[in-house]
Parts: C-alpha cells; sequence; structure tokens
C-alpha cells in the first residue's frame, strides 16, 4: 500500500487548477460564438467589481485587477489576493507627498449636513435611488442599443462642457472648520503616513496605520464592524458631511527641477464624518467629532464604513474601548480579505498531526477519568 | 516557465528580502522574542505556510539544496505546492526529500525524526505566534506579560487543567521557554517534537505570515517546555493496551510519531508521519 | 518598630494641571475640581509612616482620595509626585522610581491587596485555588503538590472551605470571595498589607468575622496594613493611628482613639458626630 492517504499532491493540484481552467472555458463547448472575456469589457461593464479589487489588492492597476476579475472566475476575495500577491513582487520606490483632495475631477458629491454646498451638491452615477428591479431586457441585450446608448447620452451635452468645471471644489470641512465647529488641525501632527506594506502593526498604532489597514480592508468586513457601532454597539451617530467621488491627481517631484508634477491619477471615494461634539482633550470648547474614510475605485458603502469606524477607533484609542468597534486590535486584525480568507481555507489542509496529538490528550484523560469513577 | 519570467529571484524584492533577513538576525539575537516584520502577501492563502515561505525566500541561494515537508511528508499536497512555487522562482535551487542532504528545511506541524545538524536551517510555518493569546486577547498587554517574563497566567492554566483533568491537556502548540525568559508557541509541533528544540544543533526559526512575526530557538539554546517540578512535561503515549510500545507496520520502527489511521477492512494501523524516516527505516532499520 | 512605608507629598492630578490647581482645591474651598482647568486633584502632599505590624486607617467619604493613596501605591495608578519608600528587611525600595518590571515584582511577591470589588483582587474565570496558585507561581513556586498544599492551607486559614476550592468564585456569595482575596493577598506572606473598603456591602455578621480575622492575620504574621474605609466602625476595630482626608489632603491625623475622643477639625468632629 501506498504512503498514507496525503500522497499524490501534484497530480492533484495540477488536476485541481484543470477542472478550474474547464469551468472558465467550457462554454465554448455548446456555444460556438463564445469568446475569452475581453479584459477591456470586464474594466467598463463590470467596473465596481474591479473597483473593490483595487482597493482590496491594494494596487491602483485597473488592468491587472479585471485580469484578476477573470482568471479567478469572479471570486472578488482571489482576485483581490491574486493582485496584492503581484503586488509583493514590487518594490517601493517612492511615496507621493499629501494630497490634496479638493482638487479631485469629481464624478458625484454630495453632503447630507446642508443642502447648499459650496460648490454644489452633484448626484452622479449611483444606485441610490434606482428601483432594484430586474432589467429583462438585459438578458438578451442588442449591440445596437447598447451603443446607442453611450452616443446618445453624451449628445446631450454642449461640446465644452468641460470648460465649464472649476478645477477645484471646496470642502465642506473646511467652512465648518472656519466657523469652529471641529477641531483646529494641529499642524504637529501632520508627519509621514505610517506604510502598511513595510511595517507591521505593532500596537498601539497611529492614525495614519488605521487608516491605511481599512483603506484595503475587505468591504464586507469592513461594513459588518461599522455596522455594529451604528446599530447599538456602539454611538457615533454619524452626518455625513461630504461624500465625494473622483479623479485624484497624482503628484510627484520632478527628478531634476524637484517640482511637484502630474504623473497621472486614480479613482477615489472621500467620506468625511461629523459625530455628535465631545469635550476637547485640553479642556477647551467643545467640537464636532470628526471621521475620516478614503479608499481606491468608486466604493461608497466602504468609505463611509472607513469614515465611521475612524470616528469610532480615535475615540477608543483616546478614552479606551468600550465595545469591539472602538478597540484597534479587534477592529485592524480582522478586516483583510486576504488575511481571513486565507486563514479560513487553511483549515481544509490536513492537521493529522495536531489531530494525533488531541486524540492522545483526550485518550489520557478519559482513561484518567474512567479510573477514578 | 515562460509566463512567470520576469519574477524576481525568490518571488519577493528585494527590498523585502532584506528586511525578513534584518528581522531574522534579530530574532536569533534575541532567543523565543517574536519579531514584527511587514510580511508580504504570498501567491497562496494565510494559514498554508506564507510565513515559513517568506523566511525560505529570504534566505535560500542557489546553491541550497531545499526539503519541504507538511505533516512530516514530503508528498502531501500543501508541500508540493509550496516545492513548486519555490521551483519555478528559483531557478537553479535543487530539492530533495532525504533530511541528512537539505541545507534548508521547511515544514509544518513536525520536526524531522532525524536529529539535524549545524549545518541546517528549519523554518518551520505558524498560525498562531504567541503563547499567551490564550489567556490575554490584547497583542500590547501581551507584549508588556513577554518583556517582564509574565507567564503566571499561562502557568495557571496548568494548574486548572491538572485540576480538572489529574493531566496537562494542551496537545500540540506546547508552550516552551527559550533561554529562560521569553515563551514561545513552537508552532503546531506535537510534544513529540518539542524536546528536538531543546540544544537543537540547526537554527531554527518561526515565521507567521499572518500575524507577521519572525522568531528564532538559535543552536545550543535551552528550550523547556512549561511543566511544574513534580508534573513533568509529557510527549504522545503510543502504548497498547497491554503497555507495549506500538511500532509502524510499514517499517516497524517504534521510537517515531506515529499517524493512525483505519484500513480498509476496518483495522486501526500505525505508521511513521515522517515519510523520509520511514524510508529510511526500511532501507536500513539501524540507521 | 521597624518603619515599613515612609509616604512623603504624594500627589495625584487628573486632567492637564495648571498653575492654580492646588490654591483652587481643598477641603478649605469645599472642592477637588480646579475651576481654572478642570483637572481633579485627588491627591495632593500626602505624608504619613506605617512600622511592622502597625494597621494606619484612612478615612473619608467617597471622593477624599483615601483610595487614590492605596492605588498609587499598589501601582495600580503613577502619581503626579511624592515619593514613597518601602523598607523591607535590609533593603528599602523608591517605589515610584523603579522600573515596572521591578515594580511587578513588589507587587507579586512583597505586596498585598485586597479590593472592595472582588472582581478586581479576582480572576472570576480560575477556581479559588487557581487565583492562589497564580500568586504563587508569580513568585516562582513551580511545585503543583506545594501550591496546592499552600493553596489549601491559605484557604483553611480564611476559613474557605476546602471543598469549595476548585470552583469557581462566582459561585461564592460576596464574604466568601474577600476571603479568598484575602487568602490570595496572603500567599506570599507580604509585610505590606492594603485594604481598600474591603467589608463595605456585606452583612453586618460577615463583616465582623472579616474583620476579626484580619487582626487575627495582623497579630499572627505581624502584617504592616493600610485599611482604607468610610466607615468609623472598622477604623476603630481595627486601626492604631488613622489619617482623615478630604478633597484630596489630610486634615487629621493621629492616634484612632484621640481622634475619633477628641476631634479637632470640624469636619472630623461632624463625621464623628454622625457616627454616634
Amino acid at each position: 500500500m501506498g504512503y498514507v492517504a496525503i500522497k499524490g499532491g501534484g497530480n492533484a493540484i495540477a488536476g485541481a487548477a484543470a477542472a478550474t481552467e474547464f469551468l472558465r472555458t467550457n462554454q465554448s463547448l455548446h456555444d460556438a460564438a463564445a469568446q475569452p472575456l475581453a479584459i477591456n469589457a470586464v474594466g467598463h461593464q463590470l467596473c465596481r467589481l474591479v473597483d473593490r479589487i483595487v482597493s482590496e489588492g491594494g494596487v491602483y492597476h485597473p488592468t491587472y485587477a479585471a485580469l484578476a476579475i477573470k482568471q479567478s472566475l469572479g471570486d472578488a476575495l482571489e482576485a483581490a489576493f491574486a493582485l496584492r500577491a503581484w503586488r509583493s513582487t514590487m518594490p517601493r520606490l517612492t511615496a507621493t507627498p499629501v494630497l490634496d483632495t479638493s482638487r479631485m475631477r469629481l464624478i458625484r458629491r454630495i453632503s447630507s449636513a446642508f443642502k447648499d454646498i459650496p460648490g454644489g451638491q452633484m448626484l452622479g452615477s449611483t444606485p441610490d435611488y434606482a428601483l432594484r428591479m430586474l432589467r429583462m431586457e438585459l438578458l438578451d441585450e442588442s449591440p445596437e442599443i447598447f451603443r446607442a446608448f453611450a452616443r446618445d447620452w453624451l449628445k446631450g451635452f454642449a461640446d465644452d462642457v468641460d470648460a465649464d468645471l472649476p478645477d477645484s471644489f471646496p470642502k465642506v470641512m473646511d467652512a465648518l472648520r472656519a466657523e469652529g465647529l471641529l477641531p483646529p488641525v494641529d499642524k504637529d501632527r501632520i508627519r509621514e503616513a505610517f506604510d502598511i506594506t513595510r511595517e507591521p502593526l505593532v500596537f498601539p498604532v497611529p492614525r495614519s496605520a488605521a487608516l491605511a489597514t481599512m483603506a484595503r480592508a475587505e468591504t464586507g468586513s469592513l461594513l459588518a464592524m461599522a455596522y455594529t457601532n451604528m446599530r447599538g454597539y456602539g454611538d457615533i451617530h454619524p452626518t455625513v458631511a461630504e461624500l465625494r467621488v473622483g479623479y485624484l491627481p497624482l503628484l510627484l517631484p520632478h527628478p531634476v527641477t524637484g517640482e511637484l508634477a502630474e504623473i497621472g491619477e486614480a479613482l477615489i471615494t472621500e467620506c468625511e464624518v461629523l459625530a455628535m461634539y465631545g469635550a476637547d482633550d485640553n479642556g477647551g470648547i467643545p467640537t464636532f467629532g470628526i471621521g475620516y474614510g478614503a479608499c481606491f475605485g468608486h466604493n461608497e458603502v466602504k468609505a463611509i464604513s472607513m469614515a465611521i469606524l475612524d470616528r469610532a477607533l480615535q475615540k477608543g484609542m483616546k478614552d479606551g474601548p468600550s465595545n469591539p468597534s472602538e478597540d484597534p486590535e479587534f477592529v485592524l486584525l480582522h478586516v483583510d480579505g486576504i488575511e481571513s480568507m486565507g486563514f479560513a481555507s487553511h483549515y481544509k489542509m490536513p492537521h493529522y498531526v495536531t489531530f494525533q496529538s488531541d486524540l492522545d490528550r483526550l485518550r489520557t484523560t478519559q482513561s484518567k477519568a474512567g479510573a477514578s469513577q | 516557465m515562460s509566463p512567470h519570467a520576469g519574477y524576481n529571484f525568490g518571488f519577493l524584492d528585494e527590498y523585502a528580502k532584506k528586511e525578513i533577513r534584518r528581522a531574522i538576525l534579530k530574532a536569533i539575537s534575541i532567543p523565543g522574542y517574536q519579531v514584527p516584520y511587514a510580511s508580504r502577501e504570498m501567491p497562496m492563502g494565510r494559514g498554508f505556510g506564507t510565513g515559513g515561505l517568506q523566511l525560505t525566500l529570504a534566505l535560500i541561494g542557489a546553491d541550497d539544496v531545499l526539503k519541504v515537508i507538511d505533516q512530516g511528508s514530503d508528498d502531501s499536497v500543501n508541500a508540493v505546492n509550496l516545492r513548486r512555487f519555490i521551483e519555478m522562482t528559483c531557478p537553479g535551487v535543487s530539492t530533495t526529500t532525504r533530511t541528512q542532504d537539505a541545507t534548508l528545511i521547511q515544514s509544518r506541524h513536525r520536526i524531522p525524526e532525524l536529529p539535524l545538524t549545524a549545518r541546517q536551517i528549519l523554518v518551520l510555518q505558524v498560525p498562531y505566534p504567541d503563547a499567551l493569546v490564550v489567556v490575554e486577547a490584547s497583542e500590547e498587554k501581551r507584549k508588556t506579560m513577554h518583556g517582564e517574563a509574565d507567564y503566571s497566567r499561562l502557568l495557571v492554566k496548568l494548574y486548572e487543567d491538572i485540576v480538572k483533568f489529574n493531566e496537562i491537556t494542551i496537545s500540540h502548540r506546547y508552550p516552551t521557554r527559550i533561554n529562560g525568559h521569553y515563551v514561545i508557541d513552537p508552532s503546531p509541533i506535537p510534544r513529540w517534537d518539542v524536546p528536538e528544540l531543546d540544544h537543537s544543533a540547526a537554527l531554527i526559526l518561526f515565521g507567521a505570515g499572518r500575524e507577521k512575526k519572525i522568531y528564532a530557538v538559535p543552536p545550543y539554546t535551552k528550550a523547556q517546555p512549561l511543566a511544574f517540578d513534580d508534573v513533568p512535561f509529557r510527549v504522545e503515549d503510543f502504548r497498547d493496551e497491554q503497555g507495549r510500545r506500538r511500532g509502524c507496520h510499514r517499517c516497524g520502527c517504534t521510537n517515531s510519531f506515529l499517524d493512525e489511521f483505519t484500513d480498509s477492512s476496518g483495522k486501526k494501523l500505525y505508521q511513521c508521519s515522517d515519510s523520509d524516516w520511514c524510508d529510511g527505516q526500511r532501507r536500513s532499520p539501524r540507521e | 518598630m521597624n518603619k515599613v512605608l515612609e509616604v512623603r507629598g504624594l500627589s495625584k492630578i487628573y486632567g492637564p494641571g495648571c498653575a492654580s490647581c492646588v490654591e483652587s482645591t481643598g477641603p478649605e474651598k469645599e472642592t477637588n475640581l480646579c475651576p481654572h482647568c478642570g483637572s481633579v486633584v485627588a491627591l495632593h502632599d500626602v505624608s504619613f509612616d506605617l512600622h511592622e505590624g502597625e494597621i494606619l486607617g484612612v478615612m473619608g467619604e467617597s471622593g477624599s482620595g483615601k483610595s487614590t493613596v492605596v492605588k498609587n501605591l499598589y501601582f495600580d495608578q503613577m502619581p503626579s509626585s511624592g515619593e514613597a519608600t518601602f523598607f523591607d528587611a535590609d533593603k528599602q525600595h523608591d517605589l515610584f522610581c523603579l522600573n515596572a518590571a521591578r515594580q511587578r515584582w513588589l507587587r507579586n511577591h512583597r505586596f498585598g491587596m485586597v479590593y472592595q470589588n472582588p472582581h478586581l483582587g479576582l480572576n472570576f474565570n480560575i477556581s479559588a485555588g487557581g487565583n492562589i496558585a497564580e500568586r504563587l507561581l508569580m513568585s516562582d513556586l513551580m511545585d503543583y503538590g506545594q501550591i496546592r498544599e499552600r493553596a489549601k492551607a491559605l484557604l483553611a486559614r480564611t476559613e474557605v472551605l476546602l471543598s469549595r476550592m476548585d470552583d469557581l468564585p462566582g459561585n461564592f456569595s460576596g464574604g466568601m470571595q474577600q476571603r479568598v482575596q484575602i487568602a490570595k493577598a496572603l500567599a506570599t506572606q507580604p509585610p505590606l498589607l492594603y485594604l481598600d473598603e474591603v467589608t463595605t456591602g456585606l452583612d453586618l455578621s460577615v463583616q465582623a468575622r472579616i474583620l476579626d480575622l484580619i487582626l487575627e492575620i495582623q497579630q499572627e504574621l505581624k502584617t504592616a496594613m493600610v485599611v482604607v474605609t468610610h466607615d468609623l466602625g472598622v477604623i476603630r476595630l481595627l486601626a492604631g493611628r488613622a489619617i482623615v482626608m478630604k478633597y484630596g489632603r489630610i486634615i487629621e491625623s493621629g492616634l484612632t482613639d484621640q481622634i475619633l475622643e477628641d476631634p479637632q477639625h470640624a469636619y472630623t468632629q461632624r463625621l464623628v458626630a454622625s457616627a454616634l
């Protein structure tokens, strides 16, 4: 007889990979016109999924995110995982200075605190008010109608629509700060951000480490943690001062002149929430508390969840956590999708040796208990 | 393998490898201390040995001979997977299943039965690096406890075990004190393997990928499992009902850690967990 | 008599503190809250000595700072300023200058503490015996049989039924929990014991038996004790000397009999009068 049941690894792994590849390709067996999924189509038509993968993968690379989605058959956790692993092979060469998000090229911007905000509200693309009814006409969509819609929609705008748009939109928070409703920005506390890809979290961690961890957290995990606070295991009671989605210009110093130059842009979602006021640490006048959330891609649920948790964690760091969402170790060590899914999966691996040890202990204690009865 | 061309030797970029090597040096300098490091995401799942793998990739050179085992076996699915990945990303490295030929051994849940030598490094994969986690959930507090070598709460757990069960019930991951100070989680090796840590000739490194810690039992360093003076630490008992030591049904060895399984007729069988050891015993039982 | 503890100028301020904190608070100002910066002056300039085998009573109402005194001396908190010296055989320790590890060593080996709230002094997830074992293990006793015997002897001494030794403290009555706490505090035979409102909230008959136990221990082991209480009866029974605190300051100190028979400070006079 062969060597125990755990043998034969190599062939089994190859077989599993082939079975997965067959799942991806077998459409061609009964559909002669079947085409492999174009990366471009994933990038455009599944853009919200791509947004999620760049954010959770922690690399702004929409093309590779689309590739990851394609090769993982649309499994979001797996896709983010593949992107994150690819990231491990890339050295960090430089870091941008702190970027000013008031310079974002906005595609959407709302405030639930004020009806009128400087620069105006801009609904943009959102499913918020859509009726979630299945659109049966998409079951068999005609390519002509598909193309015509995009063409006609653009015709509704004047050619020089871009010229009317301002370069930057003032931030709602700045107006509130000017009124003295927010704590002043402590200039001394603006230092280099904590880089979670180069330093492990050793608690207590600075706020920037918490923000970075949440920015690449798994959306569902982050939402669940934030929801505990919203529902009753916490008392942040946030108001969304501003939620903005748009393309943020990325700046780097020019290698020769040292002057900041735009090297590209990234789609991001940013959310700032206000929480009920608290006394100032230094005995000053009370102000609103602030929570900040931001992530790659268009992912509003994630940005809002992050902002609420940021507020909760700041509270926990100051006064000690009074519920799980205020505990930095509880939140930050359990929201990463790659880590949690990996560990859940590892339970499928053999544990023969440890189980043998468990059996030994149970049998020994059973026989001792039996002997004494 | 052309699709993988373009990846650096050892997959990780050189900065990442240097960082891991610095953490290793620190871990060796402070035996048993858990050195935090920025664990990278590897292309296999957290929990599948990404911590051990990062150590291996940071250490391996083209002249190394690598052995990868999981549950004592070179042939298990995860061992094969890790070995193939290392072969693919480290061109020129040779691999072996023979413990004595290896310069670098990555293992999950076992230490090879054959005593290791001073020219070998053993890398163990670690799911939970901190032995104190069973008594204290907060890492911040655990760090203070480690710093002050305050392990009384862990010892109370042993006390309570004996009160309740007349036995210490910890089966694997047995808390072990290194060089008289730090207590480590020696990874889910069975108690059988714990004595191998003590004054081992080989350097033993522990890598926790998900928990982002590296620690070490340097060569010839004291490693004592926590126990009471009058209730000694005990390894797994492989005696049958008559008190005879069971042997491996394949090689007949009676001094190795045994896996238990049931054959098609429903009979219980025992076999060496360490497959290379078992093969060696079959070749020359006196080895 | 050998001196065990010398406390000088102990102060504790919660909050940022300011130059006016001290002059704006205290018994004359009828507050411990600084009106300028909002800080709480929990203790200011507290000094006293304690000798071998002596019981010092610290009395006052809630907010007087009496519990803060022992919390600082037991390293549950660090004072804002002040010094305390612990005389241990031929050694002396400057308590607030020690590093955390040395402080923990003293706490585990040479001090004992009994809290009003047994949850602070006991681990409710482990048995009564385990609680005592923990303290013995902290002091490096590593023999299971000896730990069992020591724990049995201590529980027997504090009149806890040995049949309950392996039960969780949560299943015990309040009086019994305090007995376990006392047994735990005594496990390492410390020369110095802090007792913080140990009988508060217990039935009178239970109170009396615990106070008797404390007196017996003091006589047997010559343990020096600091007893914090708001109960004049406890002070009268236990303490040879006492200090009276109000708004973080000591307003009166001396022999217990003297203070109770002939209180000097108006506040103490009211306190004594109301207790009669």
